[in-house]
């Protein structure tokens, strides 16, 4: 056939191969059954918790008045962060031209998926009145930041969902017909999926073209996404949030988390989906060194936001800065400063720890870090306001988070393993195509020298 | 308004006895206005005993929420009671020409905590749910320390208003800043955006959410309280309404608020009941704002704790337990 592409023998023996080893992983067996009933069944236990909140309101958890935004509203910025990663592997490193991230992009906007869509339902966890979220939509003001924050979220998660499903018709039209063996819904959502896709030059061509202006538009709308959940904070008087470097300060903390996610993801893939042929050492390697770099953008922006008020210690940001360097939270501040930050730059600066497992344990450190880094964003702040906090109860002075306040925030960590486990087991994670075009570039390289 | 659009409108009054042609146009207007107002207008009626044997058979003299007196048939009378709508619509507009304006004279306070109980009583909080609290202040380790009653200061530029995505705190003409629990939805970014620790939550069942069942809400009064949603101080709108001082300003033993229309320029000590110049008492009195650099322009003033009238004692350590959830 002219003008389609993969027609010729020599490139359908490719497709064959890469073909198979993607979707050897593309099945129902014991192993993910188990799996996931083991996440079912935590994420049940953990949502038992939620009722009991729906049932006894907030006063469930740790929050009073004077700390009324806490774990969860942690948890939220956790979330919105950590799904900018989508934004930066595929657009930014995509868009530049770095063809290493091809095999990458597809798990980095699962990952963008998976939060940012756990990240809506985080925040009504957090509401009072969570019967009334169709306010938001019926009374809502643009004034406020919030709703802001519902427009941005809702369109990077759309956003995000055309940039992994748009490249991936190709492949669910290559595989449409090598999936025997597997449940017949999974074959007829393939076919459907596919949308008759022929592999034709002009098909690509306009794929080609509809990518090209989703990564664009996905740039603004992620830093749109962060910059204003910052907000959430800056546009208050409080000191500790009253910050004028909020926006670039979470949008580089977002890539640090983002991209740690992505290296455990790749690892976990590479292990299980034995994908060692796709997910490389080099992979590893070439990631390792983006973690280096947002991560010194990140400090330079913790240097500024620290040790400029520090500096000054105006009245306000000396209780808070106390509180965070010597007090309360010094061990979780320094901790997380050092242990999910500075050494981890530091260990990865050496080549030797650029390698996949190393490279897993750093990134645990990092992403727990970075849940940590939320907390005392939003937690400290709250605990010494302008005027005195007197004749209150005495779990009203200082927040401790409740079990089922933790529960439900497992709950959703839980949601995002079930999403990424789903998306990444039902579908191919890597892009068949891509690869078999690589391939074909590869070995046309070797035929020409 | 004229014949036919009357009739279009629907309205039928009976006034077929009714032989004037001025007077009968004058009555049909005035019954529409009756019958529109029926769930807007508040109607007081006068001298009811008294016009009934002047006036034509089954005709009652009634004054309007307009200061207006009119004649309504007797049969059209019903008693008026405000249900939600009329409640929630007059609550967002508040009064007239007014604006509402608190001053706290701290060198009267001796933390007697009366306008603490008195608010909590009237709006069904519990001992350690504030609309107002006493606070004691130090600015530092050189200077007395003195009480300071602190009410939601009802700010101008109100950082809590600003943040609200759904409309439920607002700020009236009369400077009042109220909350609808009604709309909230509990995301407490008010809170958060408040300086002053003004606002509560209600963490749990409302103290009387069993008694409160079934009562028509007045957001004026923000009562019933609910939980999941936001309670604050309302500068008692609802007392304002019927030309009541404030619970807080009435209750205080020793004459430490002062509150009126800045508009008229006087207010009145809710102790003493002195009407007074509130430029005057400003200027005096060296009358100041709380936190006027962050720019919230609050409705309420302080006068600073100087040649105070009592010794400072802080009394014990209340030890409030919080109630089971």
């Amino acid at each position: 056939m002219e003008n389609t592409r993969f027609s010729t023998p020599r490139e359908q023996e490719r497709i064959d191969s890469v073909a198979a080893d993607i979707l050897r992983n593309v099945r129902i067996n014991k192993s993910f059954i188990l799996w996931m009933g083991f996440l079912v069944t935590a994420l049940a236990l953990c949502l038992y918790t939620y009722i009991l909140q729906l049932k006894h309101g907030l006063g469930v958890t740790g929050l009073r008045d004077y700390t009324s935004w806490g774990m969860y509203i942690a948890n939220f910025v956790f979330f919105v962060a950590t799904s900018l990663v989508g934004m930066l592997i595929s657009s930014v490193l995509g868009l530049i031209g770095y063809q290493w991230v091809k095999p990458i992009a597809r798990i980095a906007e699962i990952i963008a998926i998976a939060f940012a869509a756990v990240a809506g339902l985080v925040i009504v966890s957090d509401m009072g009145r969570p019967d009334r979220l169709p306010y938001v939509f019926m009374y809502g003001r643009v004034q406020s930041p919030i709703l802001w924050d519902v427009t941005v979220v809702t369109t990077y998660f759309v956003l995000s969902l055309l940039l992994w499903f748009f490249p991936m018709i190709p492949d669910l039209a290559i595989s449409k017909s090598r999936l025997q063996g597997r449940p017949a819904f999974l074959v007829k959502a393939y076919e459907f999926l596919s949308f008759r896709w022929e592999h034709h030059e002009a098909q690509y061509k306009i794929m080609r073209q509809a990518l090209r202006i989703l990564l664009i538009l996905i740039i603004p709308t992620a830093f749109a996404i962060h910059t204003v959940t910052s907000w959430l904070f800056a546009v208050t008087p409080r000191t500790g949030w009253d910050s004028t470097i909020f926006g670039p300060y979470f949008i580089s903390g977002a890539f640090v988390s983002g991209t740690a996610a992505v290296i455990i993801a790749m690892y976990f893939f590479r292990k299980s989906y034995k994908l060692e042929k796709y997910l490389t050492d080099d992979h590893f390697e070439k990631i390792g060194r983006v973690l280096i770099l947002v991560s010194i953008v990140y400090f330079y922006f913790n240097l500024n936001e620290f040790l400029v008020p520090g500096y000054k210690l105006k009245a306000g940001d000396a209780i808070h800065l106390r509180e965070l360097f010597t007090g309360h939270y010094a061990m979780l501040f320094w901790g997380i400063q050092l242990l999910g930050l500075i050494i981890p730059v530091f260990l990865l600066l050496f080549k030797k720890m650029r390698r996949p497992l190393p490279m897993l344990i750093i990134s645990l450190f990092v992403l727990a870090g970075a849940w940590l880094k939320r907390y005392i964003i939003v937690v400290p702040p709250q605990g010494h306001p302008y005027l005195p906090i007197q004749d209150v109860p005495p779990e009203w002075v200082v927040y401790k988070p409740t079990l089922i306040e933790t529960a439900v925030t497992l709950a959703s960590i839980l949601l995002v393993l079930i999403i990424i486990t789903v998306l990444s087991k039902l579908f191919p994670v890597i892009p068949i195509w891509e690869m078999a075009e690589e391939e074909g570039e590869k070995s046309g390289k070797t035929v020409n020298e | 308004m004229s014949e036919e659009k009357q009739e279009k409108n629907g309205e039928k009054p009976d006034l077929d006895k009714v032989v004037e042609t001025s007077r009968r146009d004058f009555i049909r207007k005035v019954t529409i206005a009756g019958a529109a107002s029926v769930a807007g207008a508040a109607a007081v009626y006068s001298g009811y005993r008294f016009e009934k044997s002047k006036h034509k058979e089954g005709m009652v003299r009634v004054l309007t929420e307009d200061n207006r007196l009119v004649e309504i048939p007797a049969e059209q009378m019903q008693d008026f009671k405000p249900d939600l709508k009329v409640l929630q619509t007059r609550g967002r507009v508040g009064s007239k020409g007014k604006r509402w304006v608190m001053i706290i004279d701290l060198s009267r306070c001796r933390n007697a905590r009366k306008c603490v109980e008195a608010c909590q009583v009237a709006h069904h909080l519990r001992p350690y749910e504030y609309h107002i609290t006493t606070l004691v202040m130090q600015e530092s380790v050189n200077t007395p320390a003195y009480f300071m009653p602190k009410p939601c200061q009802h700010c101008d530029n109100p950082p809590c208003v600003s943040v609200c995505p759904v409309d439920a705190t607002f700020k009236r003409d009369d400077g009042i800043v109220l909350i609808d629990n009604e709309r909230c939805i509990g995301c407490r970014f008010c809170m958060a955006a408040c300086p002053y620790s003004a606002r509560m939550f209600h963490w749990q069942e409302p103290l009387m959410a069993e008694a409160d069942k079934g009562k028509e809400y007045d957001v004026e009064l923000n009562v019933p309280q609910k939980k999941g949603t936001i309670s604050k101080c309302l500068f008692s709108a609802d007392r304002l309404r019927e030309g009541l001082l404030p619970y807080c300003v009435s209750a205080c033993p020793n004459g430490v608020f002062y509150f009126g229309d800045e508009n008229e320029d006087s207010v009145t000590n809710g102790t003493t009941k002195e009407t007074v110049s509130l430029s005057v008492l400003l200027k005096q009195n060296a009358g100041y704002r709380l936190m006027p650099e962050l720019g919230t322009k609050p409705r309420v003033y302080y006068l600073p704790p100087k040649n105070r009238l009592f010794e400072f004692e802080q009394g014990p350590e209340k030890d409030y337990k919080e109630e089971k959830i």
